[in-house]
């Protein structure tokens, strides 16, 4: 399976997709104009990643910061991570947050009592 | 033609007595940024990253530096996908990219950052977005939280890329009241004011 590797912009996160490298990464800011078509690639890699997942995924989220529109599309990542993992594969996710930042680590609590898979949070 | 030339000094001389005024003006509301003209997304990245270098300049408080950001880009992008502007030079498309008419202030005491953004409004418009305001401030910290957390499992992505989610996310993160003003500005339209808050001075909790 290909990995989906997509650099930083000013407006948008480094992302790393790879199931070889078993490397699953959000990296950086999030507020891009139009969040639908920018995140339409991850939605399609991970619905074919899921169809073969492996065994245990670990997703990582380094982000220093998303506006709301791309706060609704990280809803809908975790939840279909959710899904994966009602589906009998392992998923976890690692939330990452600047040290002191609040509201980072406030919205990935947040998203760990919406949808039901492991999150571990780690400040710094 | 010597009355004319005097006229083009006076009117000169008028303008930059404006200019003065208008300066002075910015000076005692403690603005550091007034803008008037499309909203895109280029300008929002430009605000926002001078704003960001501006208060690394001074040390800003990181959190604090991090809402001024966070509010910043939800006002500019709220002007870009909702403003209601008829002229020709708007576009309402994502695929063209978005650009609306609309005012953007940000000024500093020693107690707070205020920033300020408007936009045009169809009068018929305007109650709902009043119903959304009050019922934002009508709640406390759990219940914006509790909201919060409906809307985000509720709400789908729009067609101009947004999540309505922008006024809770700055109530939240401000932990002020949004203060707003409707303008009438014919039979028509009016004028959407909305003025957030953020402390200089770190919360407790």
């Amino acid at each position: 399976m290909e990995p989906l590797i997509i650099n930083k912009t000013d407006d948008t996160p480094a992302i790393h997709l790879d199931k070889v490298a078993g490397k699953f990464e959000f990296t950086g800011k999030s507020l891009p104009e139009d969040v639908s078509t920018f995140y339409a690639p991850v939605f399609s890699w991970i619905s074919d990643y899921s169809e073969n997942a492996l065994p245990e995924s670990n997703f990582i989220f380094k982000m220093t910061y998303f506006n709301t529109a791309s706060s609704k599309i990280i809803l809908d990542i975790l939840m279909r991570l959710e899904d994966m993992h009602n589906d009998g594969k392992k998923v976890s996710v690692e939330w990452h947050y600047e040290e002191d930042d609040e509201d980072m680590q406030e919205a990935g609590e947040e998203y760990s009592e919406i949808v039901e898979i492991p999150f571990k949070f780690i400040e710094g | 033609m010597e009355e004319l030339k005097n006229q083009g000094l006076v009117n000169k001389s008028e303008y930059m007595k404006f200019v003065v005024q208008f300066h002075k003006m910015m000076v005692d509301k403690r603005l550091t940024l007034a803008y008037e003209g499309e909203v895109t997304q280029e300008i929002t990245k430009a605000f926002t990253s001078m704003t960001e270098k501006n208060l690394e300049k001074i040390e800003e408080d990181g959190k604090i530096k991090k809402k001024v950001y966070h509010v910043m880009v939800e006002c500019l992008q709220n002007i870009a996908k909702h403003a209601d502007d008829e002229t020709e030079t708007a576009s309402n498309k994502l695929e063209d990219g978005l650009a609306k008419t609309g005012i953007f202030l940000i000024g500093s005491d020693e107690k707070e950052y205020f920033i300020t953004s408007g936009n045009g409004i169809l009068n018929d418009n305007i109650a709902p977005l009043k119903e959304m305001l009050d019922n934002i401030n009508s709640l406390d910290k759990d219940g914006l939280k509790e909201l919060h957390k409906i809307k985000m499992r509720e709400t789908a992505i729009s067609e101009k890329g947004g999540a309505g989610l922008g006024f809770i996310d700055i109530a939240r993160k401000t932990g002020n009241q949004l203060e707003y003003h409707f303008e009438p500005v014919d039979s028509k339209s009016s004028f959407f004011l909305l003025k957030s808050r953020i402390s200089r001075v770190a919360s407790e909790d």
